[in-house]
């Protein structure tokens, strides 16, 4: 891709399947190569890949499925997670660090210690969270290019 | 110092061949993988007791130079595949962490 077509939006999907850790990380290694490409700098490609990557885990870790949409313009970089997956009871508790809900086997592999949300939060400009338990979670993050 | 010479001067058994001239700019260690996303340096050698494909996935992501994973433990074939492909080097050692990481900090540290 050109710095010409960049002036217009850039956008496209990855969907996401619960429990499936072989894949994990593909969608935001892709993403990374593409905001690259842009000829994006190298510390804000690194926050967006941090934070879209914990993202994604998020999915496969808690639900059942979800969409990563991701949208890129001249000076923003917004990915949004859309999950179907048991909603967040309590949201401010779910952002403290530590605090996970993740199973036994997850923490075994080294995820779920509760850094996944307040890593997104350091990474992004802007987090916010939407949920109803039982139904899913949309996460956005926002990620200005300076 | 680059990844031949600390897989080299620490005795380890390579298992995927990366760029073994890499620099190797520091060393992190860490079994949580969003701890490693979050503090982990590019260039840094990673040393963990993990073995699954994922460890894959967050070093290409954090440009890591090497994983080296200790204490008699090996990669999965997974892992061993992903690496390959990603071009991410892994050596493994009997050694726990802490008498490698002692080891390693002499040789980074001198």
């Amino acid at each position: 891709m050109k710095t010409d077509e960049f002036r217009t939006k850039i956008e496209g999907s990855f969907h996401l399947v619960g429990g499936d850790f072989t894949k994990a990380g593909a969608a935001s290694s892709e993403l990374k190569s593409i905001l690259t490409n842009l000829g994006i700098s190298q510390d804000i490609v690194r926050r967006a890949a941090i934070a879209t990557f914990e993202g994604e885990m998020n999915v496969i870790i808690h639900a059942i499925a979800g969409v990563m949409y991701y949208q890129v313009s001249h000076d923003l970089i917004k990915v949004v997670f859309e999950d179907m997956g048991p909603g967040i009871p309590d949201i401010n508790k779910a952002m403290e660090e530590g605090y996970s809900t993740a199973p036994d086997w997850v923490r075994e592999m080294g995820w779920g210690a509760g850094m996944g949300l307040p890593n997104m939060k350091k990474n992004a400009d802007e987090l916010r969270i939407d949920s109803v338990v039982g139904e899913g979670t949309t996460v956005e993050i926002l990620i200005r290019i300076k | 110092m680059n990844v031949r010479e600390v897989f080299d001067r620490l005795g380890l058994s390579v298992i995927v061949t990366g760029d073994l001239t890499r620099e190797v700019k520091g060393c992190y260690i860490s079994d949580l993988l969003s701890d490693v996303m979050a503090n982990a340096r590019e260039g840094d050698i990673w040393i963990t007791l993990q073995t699954h494909p994922n460890i894959v996935a967050v070093a290409t992501l954090k440009n890591i130079a090497a994983i080296i994973i200790t204490n008699n433990r090996s990669p999965e074939e997974e892992t061993v595949r992903k690496a390959s492909k990603e071009g991410v080097s892994i050596a493994a050692t009997s050694l726990t962490t802490f008498d490698l990481s002692g080891r390693l900090y002499q040789m980074l540290r001198c």
